[in-house]
């Protein structure tokens, strides 16, 4: 029944499956761990897709289009950041707007984009390590990007967990008075986190428009950015249920349309439905998180 | 999606405001699933109403929405548009049936008109292409180049209009290449380039040398020309520019003739609830140009069968045809009539699998 699904092929592609989710989504939960809640990530998605493939195909280099997608979709955030840092402005509303004017944007710049082909990135070359059977082609077989994101998920973890910049980071998510008594500048740090969401979400989508799909092709992240705000939420804020979220999203994505093709005889509606119940069961019974103290909370150093 | 809709009426609060303010030109609305820039579906709706602002110059005025989302959401749109002194509304995919019929109860005096369905009303048009005539044409390609003799295809709903198109190809395929096996996946959505560019990998890790798509976005092809030697065919529009490989031909959707006729018609005042389904024939089905990487003689095969279909010589649903179980569809020289098309919900025989209900 499952003869023509071959696992390590399934194994692999998941993994370019997740890791524009995964690349957002761990942006946002540096941005949610500093007690902002930014639902602009689709806006800062698409605007990092259509960066990116500008600045690839102006430049000819994949590389350099991703550094673009992360500095063009920091930079939307950058507008995020001073309207609810410095302005106060409320952040649900102000995210929301962010979509809107990322989706917008993201249009307006790839007008002349649409049907031209990026760069290819090419995969890691390993050497030998690749013709190991199965593993070969799972761990060592990837392009640069689906590296990097697991570097990321290691990293954030790694500071939040074990340094003095983490611990502050998660003091004022926390309590962003308490924090500004302690003397931390509030809001500098969620500047910082505020970008470097930015930045991973510009990444993510610049993933779907050099490497997953890949092209320009307006509304292309279709929810994307959505999902990986969920992702967040149901990995109740810790990096690694956020990268098991993100892989098992991808993964049951890939293999319903795998058990489709192989023609096995599950109602395709269930199939199609399996990545989002599965994703949301295993978390929420893994779940026993709590949200940041500070969350979603608007700060000014008077209050 | 909510997003999508606050996207959509923002957009039609600005685009309508101009219409709003004087009554005298004819307004024309528009209401897309994808965005313009999809290259594909909506694209060519796109084209068919910048056809009709230039045909008309300044006595019409036409507003669009895109990415409206199917179900509820599209009633406020539609109502918006009408309230803003739309005249004449396409509705331009199949999720908007029900409620175009809802909106149309509610303002009688603004026409209708739905692409792909079956619902119609005293101010409601259904109009739709007979592109299954275009997936003959690519059958018989499909099956001519196919050496793996896997055929993928990326359906989007299983509503008849896409059933038909996967059963004429399939016909059309197995007349030339009697090995021929289709796998079929759904995914559920007219527009989602990931989702679409991973359907499209997972068909070709599965041994399918030749994937059709019934999709708005041109993802497959890229997918398809990542991966080396794979044929497509562009879906709704040219996407010439994936030619001469992978794209060997295509299907394209001209509305712009009818969409001027209609409009012509709510100005003159002669406009009539009707049911258009147009092929090859009158032109709003075009078979896009079949490229060389298609052998001289399966190409000149191919356009012959697009001729006599044009021509009302041929019937790509002609007997004898099994359904799925066996039983018997159509006899010997028996070809289908319009109103089991319009509703097909079976395979014909030799396609595995079933169709979700």
């Amino acid at each position: 029944m499952f003869g023509s699904i071959d696992p390590s092929l399934l194994v692999a592609s998941l993994m370019v499956a997740a890791t524009p989710i995964l690349l957002a989504a761990i942006g946002e939960l540096v941005v949610e761990r500093a007690g902002v809640l930014n639902l602009g990530v689709e806006g800062m998605m698409i605007t990092g897709a259509v960066c990116g493939f500008i600045v690839a195909i102006n430049t000819g280099s994949p590389y350099v289009g991703f550094a673009g997608a992360a500095a063009g979709a920091a930079l939307l955030a950058l507008v995020f950041a001073a309207l609810t840092q410095w302005l106060l402005s409320n952040q649900v509303a102000t995210g929301l707007a962010l979509t809107l004017f990322g989706l917008g944007l993201s249009s307006l710049l790839g007008q002349s984009y649409v049907g031209m082909r990026a760069p290819s990135l090419p995969r890691v070359d390993f050497g030998v390590l690749s013709e190991i059977p199965f593993l070969g082609r799972v761990l060592f077989g990837h392009d640069p990007m689906v590296y990097v994101s697991l570097l990321i998920v290691a990293g954030v973890w790694a500071f939040l967990r074990y340094t003095r910049g983490g611990l502050v980071l998660r003091a004022v998510g926390e309590n962003h008075a308490a924090a500004h008594a302690l003397g931390y500048n509030v809001v500098a740090i969620r500047f910082a986190a505020i970008a470097f969401g930015g930045a991973c979400a510009g990444l993510g989508g610049a993933y779907l428009s050099l490497v997953r799909v890949p092209q320009w092709t307006e509304g292309m992240t279709a929810g994307a950015g959505w999902i990986a705000l969920a992702i967040v939420v149901f990995a109740s804020w810790r990096p690694w249920r956020l990268l098991l979220g993100a892989y098992l999203f991808g993964g049951v994505t890939v293999l319903q349309l795998n058990l489709q093709a192989s023609g096995v005889a599950i109602p395709v509606e269930y199939l199609s439905m399996s990545p989002y119940v599965v994703t949301i069961l295993v978390l929420v019974v893994m779940s026993a998180g709590r949200a940041p103290g500070s969350l979603g909370k608007t700060f000014h150093a008077s209050t | 999606m909510k997003l999508r809709h606050l996207l959509a009426t923002a957009a039609l609060a600005g685009l309508a405001g101009g219409a709003f303010a004087q009554d005298d030109p004819t307004t024309v609305g528009f209401v897309y699933v994808g965005p313009i820039g999809d290259g594909g579906w909506t694209y060519e709706h796109e084209q068919g109403r910048l056809a009709v602002e230039e045909h008309f110059g300044d006595q019409v005025e036409t507003v669009y929405v895109e990415s409206v989302p199917e179900g509820p959401d599209a009633v406020r749109v539609m109502q918006q548009m009408a309230l803003n002194g739309a005249d004449l509304i396409f509705t331009t995919s199949f999720g908007y049936m029900d409620q175009t019929i809802e909106v149309a109860e509610q303002f009688p005096d603004v026409m209708f008109e739905h692409a792909t369905g079956y619902k119609r009303a005293d101010n409601v048009s259904t109009y739709s292409a007979r592109f299954y005539e275009g997936r003959a044409v690519q059958g018989h390609i499909a099956g001519n180049l196919t050496e793996s003799n896997v055929i993928g295809y990326i359906g989007s709903f299983p509503i008849p209009e896409v059933i038909r198109g996967i059963n004429s190809a399939y016909i059309h395929a197995k007349k030339v290449n009697p090995d021929v096996e289709f796998k079929i996946v759904w995914v559920y959505t007219w527009f989602d380039p990931a989702k679409e560019a991973e359907a499209a990998r997972t068909l070709i890790d599965q041994g399918a040398d030749v994937i059709l798509q019934h999709t708005d976005s041109t993802a497959p092809q890229a997918a398809a020309a990542e991966a080396g030697d794979v044929y497509t065919f562009g879906q709704a529009s040219d996407m010439a520019e994936f030619g001469p490989m992978p794209r060997v031909s295509s299907i394209i959707d001209n509305w712009a003739p009818y969409y001027i006729d209609r409009t012509q018609a709510v100005i003159d005042g002669t406009w009539e609830s009707t049911d258009t389904w147009d092929g090859i024939g009158p032109g709003m089905v075009g078979i896009g140009e079949i490229s060389d990487a298609v052998p001289a003689e399966v190409k000149a095969e191919a356009e012959a069968l697009a001729e006599s279909i044009a021509a009302g010589e041929y019937h790509p649903f002609t007997g004898p045809l099994n359904k799925q179980d066996g039983s018997v569809w159509l006899e010997e020289g028996e070809t289908a009539d319009d109103g089991t098309l319009l509703g097909m919900n079976f395979y014909v025989e030799g396609i595995e699998g079933d169709i979700p209900q």
